[in-house]
């Protein structure tokens, strides 16, 4: 299965993204924010980053990148698109998740090993876990609060849409402790930790994250 | 050449972090009697040729497309009558929310 991972200028965690659909059995495809193709990929990985430096909002500018017009028709026909931290934040500016993201309660950047609990495994990232599991997957951001209107909250929990939730303490102020959220349809995530990072012994905080990239691959394999 | 002034701000129930850091800078100054401060952004858009109705409505439509969040921001547009920078209170007229 090829995965398409975006570079846009300002992207940190592209290789890292490319990397985890790698040791996760995948073919990655390295995309180019200029670029108004895919490539014919199967998925598409929104990553972390300072895409165009977080200039006017956080993932902004990056919403409007050539490339996104292809990653916005693909999402709305079910091609699974994940968007990580900064990905997460490009995916509610182009409105295919609702909610925005702002600067941190505390005023301060977060990086650390964060638990969450996955809430839905009805995605095409989450399939893979447990309903319920508790995993522990590394945050790190500085515009990590998820906010949204009453109403659209309420929506979110009521069709299953919260994904995954912080435990033990909210780290950034995030609505009702949401860490990442889906359309109605599943196929489209936005996660504000970073699985990418957590796929690996040796590198990171255990491979907790892995199955957020073997999900999709073995929705594929399985379809 | 006329500017338009687009001026965004964090909506009331959103909460302002950057806002309240500076109201906590403010005791630290010896400033009493401010109760609260909200910080936004203010885009100044020099137009080529009068500001028409049509040429109005666009910029509307790009402080809600692409200036502002509608779903975390307000913005409000407003013409500069003339090039002085001390300009009087120019008239706003305020973004509909969605």
């Amino acid at each position: 299965m090829r995965i398409g991972v975006v570079t846009f200028p300002g992207s940190l965690d592209d290789v890292d993204a490319a990397r985890a659909v790698r040791l996760a059995g995948g073919d990655p495809v390295p995309l180019w924010h200029a670029d108004h193709s895919l490539q014919g990929v199967d998925a598409v990985i929104l990553p972390g980053g300072f895409s165009y430096g977080d200039y006017l909002r956080c993932g902004a500018i990056a919403s409007f990148a050539p490339v996104m017009t292809e990653v916005v028709a693909g999402a709305l026909e079910g091609m699974p698109v994940l968007g990580i931290c900064n990905g997460f934040q490009i995916l509610c500016e182009a409105h295919l998740l609702p909610g925005a993201l702002i600067r941190n309660e505390e005023r301060r950047f977060i990086c650390r090993d964060q638990r969450l609990r996955i809430e839905s495994t009805s995605t095409a990232w989450t399939s893979g876990y447990a309903a319920g599991a508790e995993v522990t997957i590394v945050l790190k951001n500085g515009e990590g609060g998820f906010v949204a209107d009453e109403p659209t909250l309420d929506r979110l929990e009521g069709e299953g849409q919260v994904v995954a939730r912080y435990l033990g303490g909210n780290p950034n102020g995030s609505a009702r402790n949401i860490a990442g959220i889906a359309n109605e349809r599943g196929n489209v995530v936005g996660l504000m930790p970073h699985p990418e990072h957590a796929v690996e012994e040796l590198t990171g905080a255990g491979t907790d994250g892995l199955p957020f990239f073997t999900s999709v691959i073995r929705s594929f394999v399985t379809a | 050449m006329p500017r338009v002034v687009v001026s965004v701000m964090p909506k009331p129930e959103i909460l302002d972090p950057q806002g309240k850091a500076v109201h906590g800078a403010l005791a630290r100054l010896g400033v009493t009697g401010v109760t609260d401060v909200r910080q936004g952004k203010r885009f100044e858009l020099e137009v080529d040729g009068e500001v028409t109705d049509s040429r109005l409505a666009e910029i509307h439509d790009l402080a809600e497309r692409l200036l502002s969040n509608p779903v975390i921001e307000n913005y409000a547009v407003s013409v500069d009558p003339v090039e002085t920078p001390s300009a009087a209170e120019p008239a706003a007229t305020t973004g509909a929310p969605r």
